[in-house]
Parts: structure tokens; sequence; C-alpha cells
């Protein structure tokens, strides 16, 4: 797999569609360097060699005012490196927003190892499995301190952040296996929270899922719903709750309205911050009479009953965007 | 008078046989220890720092030469991974706070500031002694937390890592940082009130030295960023210590603020580090030209944008931190701006070359390699400020080769460069030139070597903090070890010569280099403890040199 070292590469190989864009930028800052510096360098040089001290060279000039020439060099650069600002942010704006019906696939990073779940409950450390051709949304979240998830390859990364979900995505297009790195120091065994990534066939990558892991697996989702139960969840936004609370059908990618105006939108974060402090953002209409499950909840098992919430907005009821009734709940 | 100084007992009385008794000056104004370690003379103080500074310097330069041993080869047979996370911390920590931000402004800028502008001293002497105490206090506290066995963290202190989960004495390192700033607050504090206050008769702003002008800008950053990272500090101390939530998400804290809070700081303090030494280029560029500056107001002017605008550029750190890419857009196009006045610099100097009388001695190679890697740290930073490849390269060594070019190629340069071109005045005495004009053609060239791989190595993808990496990458770390050792032999040269030329060198004329500038002009070499016999009286405008010969004129 790995280029013999004489072929000494300078870029490494681009396996998603994002990195022959990425590397377009790079090698047109290159250029512009190269023309910038080679152009400098040879105006100094010719300077230098012209008026070194022993030489005769003429030495008087016309007094001028150095503002033109100031403007100049002030106004050109600033035109090209508008442009390159522009360039980079087009990329990168494209790079950042997923595009809908991404493949969602969980990560959480953990010290000094990859948790990484699939949605039909497949779980993997460490390495990643993913199809080609398609696009991949990685879900990702720090059990512990700041990570970052890197695919050279791919030529993305983000920050693996505790507290808050942050996503990359790419479209792999090329079947292979390629290195992942940890990209931001996370403690000791920081260089050895590597693994690989395995950019599959749709076929292959299905077998791959299939492929059962030991025991009979449940789905994320399954597993989620019975965390849902495990946790009580159920007893108040189960379907025939007495309690007051907010209906969970439908409820991902929808707006919520929330106690004091303003409405948020349903994403794996608020969800996230929902489990875990709930008091934060009240929906309108409801009493803040959720416990809070700040640390007693794993971020894997928050990650499998955020799937299960997911799981079900398949039907297409939007509940929560609807204002509720002013009931009273019954006392808790 | 007891000799018990190391200083003292090679001072300049016991030296060989001179041709005329030496007349008084700032060094042996007084002998003895006490003498040194109670002096309010600026130059005094200066040369205390230049100890320190050095010390620190080679402290963090080991640290470096460890590492890159550790990288010659994959799978890294020197150090284990816990060893190594320290080493690098103790090569940034050391790096950036105890030499990069101190070293121009508390060696050159304390001993020329006031020779610069006309004045017997700087504003505050007592104020002066007492942050170059401060200084050594931070600096043997940090050295307490390294030998007590380190901290791993890295010099960013990246929170929660550094609050909740790290081993090792955060604290007290972080003490040490805390300490040390209020030394660079107190002096850039006494720089803005000297250059306020302290300029002789005539020397209004547009005649000011360069130096002084980028000296200025650099106070201005000093007393309003420093107070930042002590806060930013305290709040992990507060954290760690007592469990207050403040960047740990488990206790209620934002890991994100912290980032914004340290490079609010720490982004501002790259300039800190870089606007001396562009300053002490253009002196040099200017004398070896025998040319005033090119476009004057817009060199001095750009030392201020360049202070304002590197304010506002911190979140250019934090693209792919989970910052909202609506900020990201705009710190990136901040970022692109804050090139543009180093670029209008860059481009005056070259332009001072045109049409002067250019002399080869070694400030003048030191400045001229300055020009180059500056140039070249410069454009790579527009890579990192372009969204989409910063998102491939940020946090690998393509940032590390980017900084080194800006910090080691642009500062260190610039550093000796200034150290060795005002050696003479400093001194009393000269180097080997010769042997000078080698060490710096070494530097440059080991330089490369080191740093230049680094930036392929990023886009292959390495990142930094690894002591371990893929074998297929080895060449380039081979050849950036083998441009370490060379660059070792570059620092050491200098130590030693420079060493040897304060004791034992010729003694330097009152202005070997035909310079312009009051302290070249109105002062021996070495000056006096009060500088000027009589104060000066300015009437030309800076670089008052030959060159440009105006037709017209």
């Amino acid at each position: 797999m790995n280029p013999p070292i004489a072929s000494l590469p300078f870029v490494p190989e681009q396996a998603s569609t994002v990195a022959p864009q990425v590397d377009a930028i790079y090698w047109g800052l290159v250029a512009i360097s190269a023309v910038i510096t080679l152009g400098l360098f040879a105006v100094i040089t010719c300077f230098l060699i012209r008026y070194r001290s022993t030489s005769k060279a003429d030495r008087t000039m016309e007094r001028l005012n150095p503002t033109y020439l100031e403007v100049t060099w002030t106004v050109i650069p600033m035109i090209i490196f508008i442009g390159l600002f522009v360039w980079g942010a087009i990329v990168f704006a494209e790079a950042s927003k997923p595009p809908p019906g991404a493949l969602p696939i969980y990560i959480v990073g953990v010290q000094w190892y990859w948790d990484v779940r699939h949605e039909n409950g497949r779980r993997e450390i460490g390495d990643l499995h993913v199809p080609v051709g398609r696009p991949v949304q990685l879900i990702l979240t720090s059990a512990d301190v700041i990570h970052d998830y890197f695919i050279p390859a791919f030529r993305t990364k983000r920050d693996v952040v505790p507290g808050r979900y942050t996503t990359v995505w790419f479209t792999a297009t090329k079947p292979g296996k390629y290195r992942l790195f940890c990209n931001q120091y996370c403690g000791t065994k920081h260089s050895q929270m590597d693994g690989y990534v395995y950019a599959m066939r749709p076929e292959a990558y299905q077998a791959w899922l299939d492929a059962p892991n030991g025991t009979g697996q449940a789905t994320l989702a399954q597993t989620g719903e019975r965390l849902f139960r495990q946790y009580s969840c159920s007893g108040c936004h189960g379907a025939n709750s007495g309690v007051h609370a907010p209906s969970l059908d439908g409820l991902y990618g929808h707006d919520v309205p929330l106690q004091g105006g303003g409405f948020v939108n349903a994403d794996e974060q608020y969800l996230r911050d929902s489990i875990l402090r709930p008091g934060t953002q009240i929906v309108a209409g409801y009493k803040p009479i959720m416990p809070n499950f700040q640390g007693q909840i794993s971020e894997q098992n928050v990650i499998a009953l955020i799937a299960y919430i997911k799981s079900l907005s398949s039907t297409p009821n939007s509940v929560a965007a609807q204002p509720p009734d002013q009931a009273m709940p019954p006392s808790p | 008078m007891n000799s018990t100084s190391t200083i003292i007992e090679h001072a300049p009385t016991g030296t060989p046989p001179e041709p005329h008794p030496r007349k008084p000056d700032y060094l042996n104004d007084g002998y003895g220890l006490k003498s040194w370690l109670t002096t309010h003379d600026h130059k005094r103080i200066a040369l205390l720092y230049l100890i320190c500074i050095t010390f620190f310097f080679f402290v963090g330069g080991w640290a470096a030469t460890m590492m890159r041993l550790q990288l010659l080869t994959p799978q890294g047979n020197l150090v284990t991974s816990e060893t190594y996370n320290r080493l690098f911390t103790l090569h940034g920590v050391m790096m950036v706070w105890f030499f990069l931000i101190p070293a121009v402004p508390t060696v050159l800028g304390n001993f020329l500031l006031p020779l610069m502008i006309g004045a017997r001293d700087v504003a505050f002497p007592r104020l002066n002694l007492l942050s170059w105490y401060i200084f050594v206090f931070g600096g043997l506290f940090t050295m307490y937390a390294t030998i007590s066995g380190g901290v791993d963290t890295g010099w960013t202190f990246y929170t929660p890592y550094s609050t909740t989960y790290a081993n090792g004495h955060v604290i007290a390192m972080a003490s040490g940082i805390f300490i040390t700033g209020f030394s660079s607050i107190f002096t850039g504090l006494n720089f803005i009130v000297t250059t306020h206050t302290m300029r002789a008769p005539g020397m209004h702003w547009f005649r000011l030295p360069l130096f002084v002008w980028s000296l200025y800008a650099t106070s201005l950053i000093l007393v309003l960023a420093t107070p930042v990272i002590a806060i930013t500090l305290g709040l992990i101390a507060l954290e760690r210590f007592a469990g207050v939530g403040v960047f740990d998400p488990k206790l209620g804290g934002d890991p994100l603020l912290f980032q914004h809070l340290f490079w609010f700081y720490s982004h501002p303090a790259v300039y800190i580090m870089i606007l001396p030494g562009m300053g002490v280029v253009s002196e040099m560029i200017t004398c070896f030209s025998r040319k005033c500056i090119f476009g004057y107001k817009f060199v001095a002017y750009s030392s201020i944008a360049i202070a304002i605008l590197g304010f506002i550029v911190w979140g250019h750190h934090m693209f792919v931190a989970s910052q909202s890419i609506y900020a990201g857009l705009v710190f990136s196009f901040l970022s692109f701006l804050v090139s543009i006045p180093s670029a209008i610099k860059v481009f005056n100097w070259t332009a001072t070359l045109y049409k002067g009388r250019i002399y080869f001695h070694t400030p003048m190679l030191y400045a001229l390699g300055f020009i180059g890697l500056f140039t070249i740290g410069g454009l790579t930073g527009l890579f990192l400020a372009t969204l989409a490849v910063d998102m491939h390269v940020h946090g690998t060594y393509f940032v590390i080769a980017h900084f080194h070019y800006i910090m080691v190629g642009g500062m260190v340069m610039a550093y000796l460069g200034g150290l060795h071109y005002w050696w003479p005045k400093i001194s009393g005495r000269m180097y080997n030139e010769k042997l000078a004009q080698f060490s710096a053609a070494i530097i440059f060239v080991g330089f490369n070597l080191t740093f230049f791989p680094q930036f392929i190595l990023g886009y292959l993808g390495m990142p930094r903090r690894y002591p371990y990496y893929p074998p297929q990458w080895q060449v380039f770390h081979v050849l950036s070890t083998a441009g370490a050792s060379v660059l070792a032999v570059g620092y050491l040269l200098p130590l030693c010569y420079l060493t040897w030329s304060f004791f034992f060198g010729r003694h330097a004329p009152k202005n070997p280099w035909n310079a312009s500038g009051l302290e070249w002009n109105e002062t021996d070499s070495p000056p006096t403890r009060t500088n000027f016999d009589k104060v000066p009286i300015v009437t030309t405008k800076a670089y008052n040199y030959p060159y440009p010969m105006t037709s017209n004129e």
C-alpha cells in the first residue's frame, strides 16, 4: 500500500471529492508564493550585486514620492489575497455543511482510541469503515479531552470537543486503506490514537456491516430504545404517559419553540443538551420538570438515545413544531 | 573592590595591555556582584537580561535537540511519549515566554531605547530592575516545575486536558508564566512612557529610528495583551485547584472559551516577537546600504497597523475547533489583511537597497536572511489563513514549519543580527568578522534544512506532537534532524566568539559601521554611565546617510 520511499510523494493520495479542490488551492498558493518569492529574491540579488560597495554604478536618482509605489504594492497583494480568501472560503463552506441524506456514523473520542458506531449497531474501535461514492457524515464527540479527527487522504479534519457534537463529512472516491490521526494533543498516548480508514465499495461495506460482531447485534436505534426505557425516559415521553412532556415523534430536524421566545433547531446538539442539561432550553408550554442526566449517561449511550429519537422522525408528523396545549402536568 | 562576580573577574581593566588608560564607561562604573544586582542603569540591566535569556534559549534548544534526535527514527528509540510530551512543552514554554517575547525588547530595547532617543535612562529605572527580578523569579519557578517532573500539556495548555486530565506541575508552570507576565507589562509600560517623555530636544516622532517605533508598537501589545494571559492562566489554576467549572464541560464550562482567551493573547504575542525584529532589520538595512529607509512613514505606521490588526485575528487558530463557520470567514479575511503591513515592510526594505552602497558585514547578512525567511514564513501564513487549506494543514508540521520560519527565521535572525550590529556598542569590543559571517551562513543553511522539509511533511499529514510516525516519512525527518545539528553549531559559535570578544576582542571605535543615529555618534563604545556628556539636540531626520543621492536636491 505504501509508496516506495524513492518516489518521495509531496502530497498525500487524493481519496475524497474535496481533496482535489483543496489541492488545487494549495498548488495555486504554491505558485503565487513561488512567483512572489523568486521575484523578490531576483530583485534583491540584482540590487546587491549592482550596488555592492565596490561597484561604480550610478547612484543618483530623481527625488521621488514613495506614495505611488506604496499604494501599488499595497493594492496588488490585497487583490490577490482577497481572491485567495474567497476561493478558500467557498471550498470550506461546502466542506462544512453535510448534504442531506449523508450516512451518519457516530464517533466518540476517548483517551486514547476512537469508539465508532454505525447505524446498524456495528461497532469498531480505532479504525473506520466507509463506503465510497456516498456522502458520509461523522458525528463526533469526546468523552474526555479535545481530540481531532484527521484523515489526510480526504483533506479534512475537525476537532472532537467534549460537551458538543462536531461534524466532518466527505465522499470517499477511491477504495483503499488510509491513515487517520488524532490531530489535537490529548495526552500521553496522543500519537498512538491513530488508525486506518477503509474506504470500501458499497457492496463490500454492506457485507462488512452485516458481518455480526460476535453476539447478535441490535441496531443503534434499538439500543437507544432499550436505554429509553432503562433510563425511564419512556415514563414521561412515551405515547401513553400521563406526564406532560413533549412528544419526541418527528422531533429531529424541526424547529422547536422555546420558553421565552425564539426557536431552536432540534439537531443532535440540541437533543444531547436536552438529555444532559434539560434546564437550559425549555420547550414553550412545558415545565422544567425533567431531571438532569449530566454525568449519568455515557457519551456512547447518549448517541444511541439520539439515534433512537432520530428514528422516530421517519414518521412524518411534526408534533414539536405545533404549540402544545397549556394544560398543567400532573404532579410528578 | 573585590571581584566576586564572574563578569567583573574579567573586567576590562584586567585585559591585555591597552594603549590608553580606559575611560570610565558603564561597564567599569562599579565592580562586584552588588553593583550589578542593584544597578538602575538600563545598559547593565540589558546585560543581565542577555545572560538570562541566553541561558533559557539554550535550555529550550536542548529540548529541541532531544526531540529532533527522537524523530530520527519512526519508532523513536530515545525517549518515551511521556518524556517527549514534556520536552515539547518545555521547548515551547522556554522559547516563547523566556526567549522570543523578551529577547529583543529587554536586551536590545533596554540597551538602545534611551541611547536612540537621547535620554540618560528609561523613565522608571527602578521599575526596570524590578522587571528583571520578576523575570528571573518567573524563570526559576518554571525551571522548578520542569525539574520536579515537568508538564505535558504543550505550551498551549488546552483545556480540559490541562485543567482536569494532565498530571504534572501545571499550576507551578502556569505560575511561572503568570509572574513573568508582570515583567513584560512593566517593561512595556516603561518603554511607552520613556518614548513619550524622554526624547531629546528636536527628536520628534518622525525623527525616531524605526526600531523605536517598533518597540513602541510592541509595548502597546505587551501592556494590552499580557493581562489576558494572566487571567487565563489564573482561571486554569482555579479550575485545576478548586474545581471551579470554567473550561471543563463536565463542570459546566466551555473548552472553546479557553482557546479564545489564549489566542487573544497568543496571537498578538506573535507580533510581540516579530515586530521588534522588524525594527532591528530596518536599522541594519539602512546602515549597510548607506541609504535612508524608503517610505519611512509607511514602515512606521505599518508597525502600528500590525499591532492593531494583530488583536483581531486570533480566531484563525480555531477554524476547525468547532468555531462557527461565519466566525471562520471573518477571521480568515482579517488574517489576509494583517499580512499587508508585513508585505509593505518587505517591499520597503527591498526598495531601500536600490541605489545604495551595500556592505556585507555580518549584521547585513542576518538582515538579508531575515527578509528571505520572513517572506517564506509570511507567504506560508497565507496557506493557513485560507480556510480550505487550513482544514488540511491545521495542527500539522506545516504549521510548525510556518511559525518557525517567522520565529526562528525571522525573530532569531533579527535578534542575532542586532546583537552583532550593536555588539561593539554594548561590549566596546569587535568580534571576528570572518567567523561571524561564517556562522551567519551556517545558521541560514541549517535553518532551511531543518524546517523546509517540515512543510512537505505537514502537507503529507504528519501531525504535531508525535514522537512516532509512519516510516515512509522518515527521509524528511532525517533531513530535518541533520539541519538541526547544523543549526546547533551555528548557535553555539556566536555564543563562543561573542563571549570571547567581550573580554579579549579588539577595542571598538565609537562608530565602527559609519552608522547614523545618536547611539553611534553621540556616545562612546561602550557608553558612559549617563550615556551622553551633554543632552544631544536633534536637527536631522533619522537615517541621515549619504544615499539616496537625489539629482535635484
